[in-house]
């Protein structure tokens, strides 16, 4: 299932956590050779993960994570801005209206449909709290991947050749990919709104504050 | 009801109103005055009057902004009873008012639907908030400002779940650059703030508002810049929040106005 956490949640969830930060080490270090730092845990953490980010993570059956992304909104550090100046122009990205994604990660034990169940669970954080557009740099490997999952980017800038070519992408929210996304992933949106609900509370049950009618 | 705007506005800036106008869309022209205004207000009383002209353009009951500073101080200013802002505070109604919790630590927009309504002392928070008048409904707008600062801008309303889904379906991103703006606003204020030089418009955002002021289609002011419209979109989102506007329009208006754009 999906889960939405704020970083400052994830310490009622250790297993889970845990998991999620070894999982980023295994992709981001051994797998992409990336230079992150990875703790004596076996954890990669980044200075944003010390800023309350959200955290959109599959979590599997036994409790595990199977995948996960980060969010932070770009009216605050993010790393669009703080890394990336050659792929926005000295421009940096400021808006309450874009969030940045950052650290998309697949566990190497993740199915088939955990990307495209964490895209979908970006297009409902989009749906349901009028965040119009998410900001992020992918390598290019990662162009095919969101073009496969239903929900592409648009380019902003690419930079770099070959393998260590960068883009700034712009994902703007629309109710078709919604579906598309869903439709791909085999995930209900029913069951993707529920998923939601459980994290953020519903807006549509038979909530107490009517209790005074 | 507005103060008046900045000295020196010029004939650009009368042609955009009209253009405003003449779409007829009243409510964004008079949510662009207070904006306009927002950005003039030179005194804490003239935040007051933002926050009671924001209730009249989006014709809900009440708005409230409600800020505590890196030295744990509250400010508030809203449209809520006297009594009942008195009794929050004797009370210490942060401890368990559901929107403070359910805030904090956060940065999403959240309707008020969503929180925890169900412990006893939320309930009986929530009755005594009634009994004021406060709004079955609300949306509140968590903000994280600089050095720790933390605050909060919500809308509340009495209605039914369908008639409140429609507004906030239709208003929620205006609220959510408002309360930015809002807390950008009030953050001058904070005693011994050094004052923030305003976020100057990078060449490149200067080019495009002035191309689309002057005229030109986006897919034109692209052309001539030589970047994809994709680019444009993101050179002027980022110029409209720099500027504190809500759409293009407002944003050039700005541009001009502030004399940072000429056409």
């Amino acid at each position: 299932m999906l889960r939405y956490i704020y970083a400052r949640d994830l310490n009622t969830q250790a297993d889970l956590a845990h998991s999620m930060f070894v999982d980023r080490a295994d992709q981001f270090q051994t797998r992409l050779g990336w230079e992150v730092h990875v703790d004596s845990r076996g954890e990669e953490r980044d200075q944003y993960d010390a800023l309350n980010p959200l955290y959109v993570i599959w979590e599997m059956p036994d409790g595990r994570h199977g995948g996960s992304m980060r969010f932070l909104p770009t009216t605050g550090p993010v790393m669009v801005n703080d890394v990336f100046d050659n792929l926005t122009g000295g421009n940096p990205i400021c808006s309450p209206l874009i969030w940045e994604c950052t650290r998309f990660c697949l566990s190497r034990e993740a199915g088939g449909n955990v990307a495209g169940a964490l895209t979908l669970a970006g297009l409902e954080i989009m749906r349901n709290l009028s965040i119009p557009h998410f900001a992020g740099v992918f390598d290019r490997r990662m162009v095919r991947i969101y073009r496969s999952l239903g929900f592409s980017p648009e380019i902003i800038k690419s930079a770099g050749v070959g393998r260590d070519r960068i883009s700034l992408g712009l994902w703007e929210y629309d109710a078709q990919a919604y579906q598309r996304v869903a439709q791909r992933a085999q995930i209900t949106p029913e069951m993707s709104q529920l998923w939601f609900d459980r994290s953020f509370g519903s807006a549509t049950r038979e909530a107490p504050m009517r209790l005074t009618a | 009801m507005f103060p008046r705007g900045p000295e020196g506005t010029c004939a650009g800036m009368h042609c955009f109103e009209r253009k405003v106008t003449s779409e007829a869309m009243t409510t964004k022209a008079a949510l662009d005055k207070i904006l306009t205004a927002l950005d003039a207000t030179q005194t804490l009383e003239g935040l007051q009057s933002i926050i009671e002209s924001i209730c009249k353009v989006f014709a809900i009951d009440h708005a409230m902004y409600h800020w505590v500073d890196s030295a744990g101080d509250h400010y508030y200013f809203g449209t809520y009873s006297e009594a009942w802002t008195q009794q929050y505070q004797e009370k210490n109604y942060t401890r368990i008012d559901p929107v403070v919790i359910g805030c904090y630590q956060r940065f999403h927009p959240v309707d008020w639907r969503r929180l925890d309504w169900s412990t006893k002392p939320a309930r009986e928070f929530f009755d005594a908030a009634m009994e004021h008048g406060v709004g079955n409904q609300g949306y509140s707008i968590p903000i994280r400002g600089p050095n720790g600062q933390f605050a909060l801008f919500s809308v509340s309303h009495h209605c039914d779940d369908a008639a409140w889904d429609k507004f906030c379906d239709q208003n929620s991103r205006d609220l959510i650059l408002i309360g930015h703006y809002f807390n950008r606003k009030a953050l001058e204020f904070e005693p011994d703030r050094a004052p923030e030089q305003a976020q100057p418009l990078s060449p490149r955002e200067l080019d495009a508002l002035t191309l689309l002021g002057i005229g030109y289609s986006r897919a034109q002011v692209a052309k001539t810049l030589s970047i994809s419209e994709h680019t444009l979109r993101v050179y002027i989102e980022s110029a409209r929040f720099k500027l504190g506007a809500l759409n293009t329009t407002h944003a050039i208006a700005r541009a001009v106005s502030c004399g940072m754009v000429i056409i």
